[in-house]
């Protein structure tokens, strides 16, 4: 048995077989019984590094775009499907400059939602935003209603998608909290591993409803703020340190 | 007299020409899965054949609402299950996607002249680590042991 195992461990690539072996599919719908979310510390947030959105562009296929042709370098960085961007902030009167990842903050009220004619912009029952592209039609009013200028359209046809991750021309799309890892059971986000393995943990990942998850005990121990507090969408990405 | 026995011998022929035709016809359908695929060494689909020939794409549409918005994965009909099991692979063991004429999908899809736009957003050949989970429930559905077929794919990663 566990030469076979072996053998099976040999035959795959390394990092697919553990990820195989850990994980087991969801059978049973997404409840709101958990609401998953993230708690970034702008304090540990590196100025320069990029290892989250790397991190994500490999997870998400979005490292599989590309320019099109006679399309300006700048036109296309506008252009591009982008889930996290970083953000730099500085206060003008102290100097003060603080460094952010800024994705989709997963909102209990999301604007981004309330305008999709089609209802293809909807939140999952476990708190994840996100947009259904079979009834996605491309009107791109979610992205006009995102405070956070989270959302991205793909413009051309595209080729070489990944399995785990659809994508194609005509439908917005948005982070989704790394939802096919959600749906085999696996721990944590791309960003959340990457930020770790580029020593930083400035992102922690979890259940927001659980209070015996790490996300809460950090969230009751450390002053934490919503990004644009004043619209009461009850984001489900906190930050600290701003 | 003579002419009526002409134009009945005519009709006799045309007749036997449908039903050659047919015949031949059937013949094909039976090709359409395609040798060099796993899904060639096997039985049946996750479902009858009959079954899957006139709702695949009811079980498909079905399973996306589930897995979109339930995140359930787990389920058989996969769209993934279907791309793993019906892929073929070229002289140089590159997949070759599955919706192109000659293949498994696209090649109903053009006889019949029904538009197949699945492929315009989903994987057509399995690509990343992901693969593999993905289409793990179809293959438990059809009695085959993943573990011993997997092969290293996400070699882009």
């Amino acid at each position: 048995m566990g030469v076979a195992a072996g053998v099976t461990a040999a035959v795959v690539a390394p990092g697919v077989v553990l990820h195989s072996v850990t994980a087991a599919p969801r059978s049973e719908a997404v409840t709101s019984d958990v609401r998953w979310g993230l708690l970034i510390d702008t304090a540990k947030c590196a100025d320069g590094c990029s290892a989250c959105v790397d991190a994500c562009d490999r997870e998400n296929g979005l490292n599989l775009q590309s320019k099109p042709e006679g399309a300006s370098q700048e036109h296309w960085d506008d252009q591009k499907a982008v889930w996290i961007r970083k953000v730099k902030l500085q206060d003008n009167q102290t100097g003060r400059v603080t460094n952010l990842p800024m994705m989709c903050q997963h909102c209990e009220h999301p604007p981004c939602v309330d305008v999709c004619p089609t209802g293809a912009s909807f939140k999952r029952a476990d708190g994840i935003v996100m947009v259904d592209r079979h009834t996605c039609i491309g009107c791109r009013y979610c992205m006009m209603a995102c405070p956070y200028k989270a959302r991205s359209f793909i413009h051309k046809v595209m080729e070489d998608q990944l399995t785990r991750v659809p994508r194609g021309k005509g439908c917005v799309e948005s982070c989704n909290l790394c939802v096919h890892r959600r749906d085999f059971g696996e721990e944590s986000t791309a960003c959340v591993d990457a930020c770790r393995e580029a020593g930083h943990e400035a992102i922690v990942f979890g259940d927001l409803k659980d209070p015996e998850s790490t996300i809460r005990k950090h969230l009751a121990e450390m002053a934490s703020r919503q990004i644009r507090e004043d619209l009461s969408l009850n984001t489900g990405v906190r930050y600290s340190g701003i | 007299m003579a002419k009526a026995a002409v134009r009945a011998g005519l009709v006799a022929v045309g007749l036997a020409w449908v039903l050659a035709a047919q015949v031949v016809l059937a013949a094909d359908a039976k090709t359409y899965v395609l040798e060099g695929s796993k899904a060639a060494a096997l039985e049946s689909c996750v479902e009858p054949t009959d079954v899957m020939r006139r709702k695949h794409m009811e079980l498909i549409k079905h399973q996306r609402d589930e897995t979109v918005h339930g995140g359930i994965r787990s389920s058989k009909h996969s769209l993934a299950g279907c791309v793993e099991c019906h892929i073929r692979f070229d002289a140089d063991h590159a997949p070759t996607p599955i919706h192109q004429k000659d293949e498994f999908c696209g090649a109903c899809h053009a006889f019949t002249a029904v538009n197949l736009n699945c492929f315009d957003c989903h994987a057509s050949v399995p690509r990343g680590p992901g693969a593999e989970l993905a289409s793990h429930a179809a293959f438990q559905a059809v009695g085959v042991d993943r573990s011993v077929q997997s092969r290293a794919d996400g070699e882009d990663h």
